[in-house]
C-alpha cells in the first residue's frame, strides 16, 4: 500500500447556496482505522458534507485537506443513494472505473471479473447493468468502487432505496470492504444501521455538527439535546 | 410503374437518397459532437448558442437554399468552387437545414443524461471530454432517432434543393423537386408515384429505428 491520505481535516468547512447555509462551520478531523456514520435527520446535509469531502462541490468558506503524505483523487471513491450504472454490461461498468483510474489495459478484465466474483455478482458480468435489480445495483456500485482499491470509501445513503433483503446484502459487502482495509465514511438517517454499522458517530443537526462520539456512548448517553431528541424520537 | 422499376425513377429516388443521406451524415459528425460539447462544456455565450440552435431547427428550407444559393453563386464567396446546380450544392444546403435539428436535439438529450450522471463521472475522475464521449455512446439509442429525424426532413424538403440544385433533368432532379414539378405539369399519376415511394421510406426508417430503440432499451435498460 502506498502512503496514505488520511487524515482528512475540516477546518471551519462552511458551503451555502443562494444565502441558504447548508454546511455551518464544520471542524473536525477524520482518521484511519474507525467506521465513521454520519448521522442526523432529513435536510441536516450529510449528503452535502459527504460531497464536500470526496471534492464533488467547493467550500463557501473554510477549508478541506488532505493531511497524509499520499496526495491523489483515486485513493478515495464514492457510492451514490442512487446508483448511477452505464448502459454496458456489468463488467464493462467496472472496466470504466479502472480505465479513468488509469489502471492498465491488461488488469482491467482480471481485476473486475475478481470484484464481480466478491460481491456475487460474477454470474451476471455480462448482462446490461441498467436490467439488474435495485440491490444488483448498489452492489455493482461498490464493486466499482472497491475495484479501485480506495483507502477511503463515501457511502451517501447506499441502502435507502432498497429492500431490507438488499440492504443486509449491502451492509454485509461493506463489512468485506472495511476487512480489506479500506476506510468506511458513511451517511444514514437509519439508528438500526449505524448502530451495526457504526465505530464512531458524527451527529449533523441544520448543517452543524454537533456532536462526535463512539458509537456505544452515543447510543446510550448522547452529549448533545438534539442528537438525544433524534435517538428518542426514532427509537420506539 | 411504381412497380415496373422505370430506370428514371429509380435514378430519381437514388440520387435523392444519395444527397439526403451524405447530408445526414455530415450533419451528425459535425451536429452529435456539438451537441455533446454544448450539454456538458460551461461557456460564456452558451445560452444563446442554444436559443439560436433551437431557432434555427425552424429555419425555412427556402431560406437555407437562398443563403447557399449566395453564397455559391459566381459572384458569392464560394462561387470559385462552381459547384452550384450540382448535387454537392444540395449537400450543403440540407446540411445546413438539419444541423441545428441534430445539435439541438442531441443537446437535450445528452444534457438530460448529464443530470443523471454528472457526479458519478465526477466521481470517477472522468473530464468534459471523458463525460461527453461516455454520454454520447450511453444515449446512442436516443441518438439514432434524432439522425432519422434529420433525415426525414432533408429527404422530405423541396425549397432548399430546387434553389441550390435546379431541378435538372438526370443531375439535380430528386423526389421532391420532381413532385413539385410533375404536379405543376398535370402528371399527377408519376407525382403521386414519388410521393408513395417517399413516404414508404420515410415510413420505413421510422419504423426500423423504432424497432431497434424497443429492442435496445429492453436489452439495456
Amino acid at each position: 500500500m502506498s502512503a496514505a491520505m488520511l487524515p482528512l481535516v475540516l477546518d471551519s468547512l462552511t458551503f451555502g447556496i443562494n444565502g441558504k447555509t447548508i454546511i455551518d462551520r464544520v471542524t473536525v478531523e477524520i482518521g484511519a482505522g474507525p467506521r465513521t456514520i454520519i448521522l442526523g435527520p432529513n435536510g441536516a446535509g450529510k449528503s452535502v458534507l459527504m460531497r464536500l469531502c470526496h471534492g464533488l462541490l467547493a467550500p463557501t468558506s473554510g477549508s478541506i485537506a488532505w493531511r497524509g503524505a499520499a496526495n491523489g483523487r483515486n485513493r478515495q471513491a464514492m457510492v451514490f443513494q442512487r446508483p448511477v450504472m452505464l448502459r454496458r454490461s456489468a463488467l464493462a461498468n467496472i472496466v470504466y472505473g479502472l480505465k479513468l483510474a488509469g489502471v492498465a489495459p491488461r488488469e482491467r478484465e482480471l481485476r473486475a471479473r475478481d470484484v464481480l466474483e466478491a460481491v456475487g455478482l460474477a454470474d451476471v458480468a455480462d448482462q446490461s447493468a441498467r436490467v439488474l435489480s435495485g440491490g444488483e445495483q448498489q452492489r455493482l456500485a461498490l464493486a466499482r468502487a472497491w475495484a479501485l482499491g480506495p483507502e477511503v470509501l463515501f457511502l451517501d445513503e447506499p441502502t435507502a432505496n432498497l429492500d431490507p433483503g438488499a440492504a443486509r446484502d449491502v451492509e454485509t459487502l461493506i463489512g468485506q470492504i472495511r476487512a480489506g482495509g479500506t476506510k468506511i465514511v458513511m451517511t444514514t438517517h437509519n439508528l438500526g444501521q449505524a448502530r451495526r454499522l457504526a465505530d464512531e458517530i458524527l451527529f449533523l443537526d441544520r448543517g452543524r455538527l454537533v456532536e462526535r462520539s463512539p458509537v456505544e456512548s452515543f447510543f446510550r448517553q448522547p452529549a448533545s439535546p438534539e442528537a438525544a431528541a433524534f435517538i428518542k424520537e426514532e427509537l420506539p | 410503374m411504381i412497380l415496373g422499376f422505370d430506370p428514371k425513377l429509380i435514378e430519381i429516388v437514388l440520387l435523392s437518397v444519395r444527397v439526403s443521406l451524405t447530408a445526414v451524415v455530415i450533419a451528425s459528425a459535425l451536429g452529435l459532437p456539438l451537441g455533446a460539447a454544448i450539454a456538458v462544456g460551461r461557456f460564456p455565450g452558451r445560452q444563446a448558442l442554444i436559443v439560436l440552435l433551437n431557432a434555427l431547427m425552424g429555419l425555412p428550407p427556402v431560406v437555407a437554399g437562398l443563403v447557399v444559393y449566395l453564397m455559391l453563386s459566381r459572384a458569392g464567396p464560394l462561387g470559385d468552387f462552381g459547384i452550384l446546380f450540382t448535387p454537392a450544392a444540395m449537400v450543403v444546403a440540407q446540411t445546413i437545414l438539419i444541423l441545428p435539428i441534430v445539435a439541438a436535439l442531441s443537446r437535450q438529450v445528452i444534457e438530460d443524461a448529464w443530470q443523471e450522471y454528472r457526479e458519478q463521472l465526477r466521481s470517477l475522475g472522468a473530464g468534459p471530454l471523458t463525460a461527453a464521449l461516455t454520454l454520447l455512446w450511453d444515449t446512442r439509442f436516443s441518438l439514432v432517432t434524432i439522425v432519422l429525424a434529420g433525415f426525414g426532413r432533408a429527404a422530405a424538403e423541396v425549397g432548399a434543393v430546387i434553389i441550390v440544385g435546379g431541378n435538372i433533368d438526370g443531375v439535380t432532379r430528386v423526389m421532391t423537386t420532381a413532385i413539385a414539378l410533375e404536379t405543376s405539369k398535370g402528371d399527377l399519376p408519376l407525382a403521386l408515384g414519388l410521393g408513395v415511394i417517399l413516404l414508404s421510406l420515410v415510413l420505413a426508417l421510422n419504423a426500423g429505428a423504432y424497432w431497434v430503440k424497443e429492442a435496445a432499451q429492453r436489452r439495456y435498460g
